[in-house]
């Protein structure tokens, strides 16, 4: 056993080093950032062409009193719904010729005048290019009614209790919370475990295969190369984390301290992530790591690469189906599918606060770790290196 | 018990036997009945030309694959791979990570067979040191000339001082005064107690190296024993020239000589050289020169493995 630990640990540290020091690591920690410098740029652009296009307004002629009653009535209006939902309004002292005025107003670009509302507050007229359903006319409607009875259309007095704890909507927001956890696992995993694919390529193609493969078992090779690529794996993975919240806190407003605590606790929480990672990049890595032996040349590898994508959706989506219900039927065969397994659940902790299905899922996890990692080396010993008798595949013996 | 015996036996006696080695690929038969017994210590050579399955035996004696049928020890051990670390072993198809340091690849084959990283990376600027690469060995590999990155894979069989050196086509691709200094390399080795076995399709190594040989061809082994035992299968040659054309001295010549320019070859007659030195002076030949010549590992191969199996092995000529 410890000569099997140590033929990994030698192939481990030839795999890390030599994919950790290269120049195109530095890019691999970059290609992830590349999204959120794109989504950064775009969105500054959008924002700067957000605050140059000035938003129409509706220009107010009439008296003073009345425009700062209409104000008023806008404030109120903008503390519940926000200051975008509400049209602006801009207030004109009435000049000598009114309709002049408003033939003016309405041609005017800065600022951008949509309508113009003229008359006192009970005979109200409003002229533009807004029809009577338009909800600006309807915002309009709301306003002038609010300014003339500032009384009936007073905030009423509320009192608030926060309350920590269970409440009729927790099971909602800890469903999204193991959404992003799942999300966040399938992004991360996708995202590196493909690169196992082609992590006997350079072995084959070099033929150097033939001297580790006469040094050290096939097993020690498989399971040292999978551990280099979770190691460098993490690496990235340490790069990332800042922008792994980052996108939480694009994709969800308020960040992540709106999402909901999860049943095991944030700490619970964070440990099974972590482990879960672990497993879910040991269990697609061993996969693709046997799968990919069997490849000879990178074009293989390619093509190889976008079923192997699709089955990782795949797998996400069927982990994705039992949130809300990690004990139903489904629930309970994604939990126990070991390739969906880790995903599923983390989701089950997001949800469900006891804490054995997952020492029970972790041990069942690395078993199938161990199996296709023994079925990868057996099939590259059997397919690639053309080695033992001819047997069938259920017959295969220990070599 | 016997079990645990027999393995002491074979690794006191021998540092490999093989018994009745079969190897197929789905319906091809590579290797057929295959049985070898390698001498401690001794220089052993797989001799056979291309395809005969010297290459399949090898892998299969190091475990890279397991054979169809038959058995195998190896210094001992019926799983090749826990000798693993007592092995050296050059495969035929040379393969190095490019971007590793000299000393890096070294070391790192060394570490492949239990040599802590540390002592390789010691160890191999020793040796790169000694074979004249001690300036290349912070180079990448991929920055070397072909025959220095086939000396650095040498040397990274041997980082770790194995009981057993198993060697593929070692020669091939190396230039004469590369070739020299293997062969000095694996008589080194050979005198230090290490058991070589190396296959070749170039006779010429394996008559200057080797002690023994098995001569392989078409998957089964034609011979194994010691190479003047191969050589003693056959009876000397004559090479004669006389200076009369004809004459009752012909009749001292065999029915089966050959003229090659001049000359007559054919195989000393069972009776020895005198009767046939006495029958040609008797004879009026005229004898201008007479050699007898002991036959070459070549010509025991010829005997042995046929017409076209040699001239298979004759299309590369040693440097």
């Amino acid at each position: 056993m410890m000569r099997f630990l140590r033929s990994a640990f030698v192939i481990a540290r030839r795999d890390f080093s030599a994919t950790v020091l290269s120049k195109a690591f530095i890019f691999f920690l970059l290609g992830p950032l590349f999204p959120l410098l794109l989504g950064g740029v775009f969105g500054s652009i959008g924002a700067t062409v957000a605050s140059q296009a000035e938003k129409p307004v509706v220009a107010v002629i009439g008296s003073q009193a009345d425009f700062q009653r209409l104000t008023a009535a806008r404030d109120q209006l903008t503390q519940a719904l926000g200051d975008g939902a509400i049209v602006g309004l801009v207030g004109y002292a009435p000049g000598k010729d009114v309709a002049k005025q408003q033939r003016h107003l309405l041609a005017s670009v800065k600022p951008p005048v949509r309508a113009v509302l003229t008359g006192d507050l009970d005979h109200p007229r409003i002229v533009g290019s807004a029809n009577d359903d338009d909800p600006v006319i309807a915002q309009l409607r709301l306003l002038i009614s609010s300014a003339r009875h500032p009384d009936l259309h007073a905030a009423a007095p509320l009192a608030v209790t926060r309350m920590e704890g269970e409440t009729g909507s927790l099971g909602k927001d800890r469903a999204e919370t193991a959404l992003y956890g799942q999300m966040l696992l399938f992004f991360l995993t996708i995202l590196l475990s493909g690169m196992v694919l082609s992590q006997l390529i350079e072995e084959k193609s070099n033929k150097i295969i033939e001297v580790i493969a006469a040094a050290v078992p096939i097993d020690a090779m498989f399971v040292g190369k999978l551990f280099a690529m979770l190691a460098a794996s993490v690496v990235g993975i340490i790069v990332w984390i800042a922008a792994g919240a980052l996108i939480i806190q694009f994709v969800k407003q308020g960040g992540v301290q709106t999402l909901a605590p999860p049943a095991v606790g944030w700490t619970a929480f964070l440990a099974l992530a972590i482990i879960y990672f672990g497993m879910n990049y040991l269990l697609l890595g061993a996969a693709f790591l046997t799968i990919g032996a069997q490849a000879s040349t990178a074009r293989e590898v390619q093509t190889m690469s976008m079923p192997v994508t699709f089955a990782q959706v795949l797998f996400f989506g069927f982990a994705a189906k039992t949130i809300g219900s990690p004990d139903s039927t489904v629930g309970l065969a994604a939990a126990i599918f070991p390739l969906s397994s880790p995903m599923t659940m983390l989701a089950r902790a997001a949800e469900q606060p006891e804490i054995w299905p997952h020492l029970v899922a972790i041990v069942w996890q690395a078993l199938w770790v161990a199996l296709i990692l023994r079925i990868g080396s057996r099939l590259f010993r059997k397919t690639v290196l053309k080695s033992g008798p001819r047997s069938p595949w259920w017959k295969l013996k220990r070599a | 018990m016997l079990r645990q015996a027999q393995h002491e036996r074979v690794d006191r006696q021998f540092a490999v036997e093989a018994i009745d080695l079969v190897k197929d690929f789905g319906d091809t038969r590579a290797v057929d009945g295959v049985s070898l017994a390698v001498p401690t210590g001794s220089i052993y050579g797989l001799l056979g030309p291309n395809g005969a399955g010297k290459t399949t035996t090898l892998r299969m004696l190091l475990g890279i694959i397991d054979p169809s049928s038959g058995t195998r020890l190896v210094l001992g051990r019926d799983r090749p791979l826990d000798a693993a670390p007592e092995i050296g072993y050059l495969p035929e198809e040379r393969g190095l990570y490019p971007a590793m340091h000299a000393r890096d690849a070294i070391a790192f084959m060394g570490a492949l067979r239990g040599l802590p990283i540390a002592e390789g990376r010691r160890r191999a600027d020793v040796l790169l040191a000694e074979h004249g690469l001690g300036d290349w060995g912070r180079k990448s590999i991929r920055s070397l000339s072909k025959g220095m990155a086939q000396l650095v894979q040498l040397l990274g069989t041997i980082i770790h001082k194995p009981r057993l050196l198993i060697l593929d086509e070692p020669f091939a691709g190396l230039d004469a005064i590369n070739q020299g200094r293997l062969e000095e390399l694996i008589r080194r080795e050979a005198r230090s107690g290490v058991t070589v076995i190396f296959s070749t399709h170039v006779i010429a190594h394996a008559e200057r190296l080797c002690e023994q040989v098995a001569i392989i061809a078409k998957g089964k082994v034609a011979f194994d024993g010691r190479v003047d035992e191969a050589r003693a299968r056959l009876r000397p040659i004559v090479r004669l020239h006389t200076r009369a054309s004809d004459g009752p001295w012909r009749s001292a010549i065999p029915a089966t000589a050959r003229r090659e320019g001049d000359e007559w070859v054919f195989e000393l007659p069972a009776g020895g050289p005198e009767p046939l030195l006495k029958a040609l002076i008797d004879g009026g030949a005229g004898i201008e020169t007479l050699a007898i010549e002991r036959p070459g590992l070549h010509d025991a191969f010829v005997a042995i493995a046929g017409n076209t199996a040699a001239a298979e092995m004759g299309q590369e000529k040693p440097q």
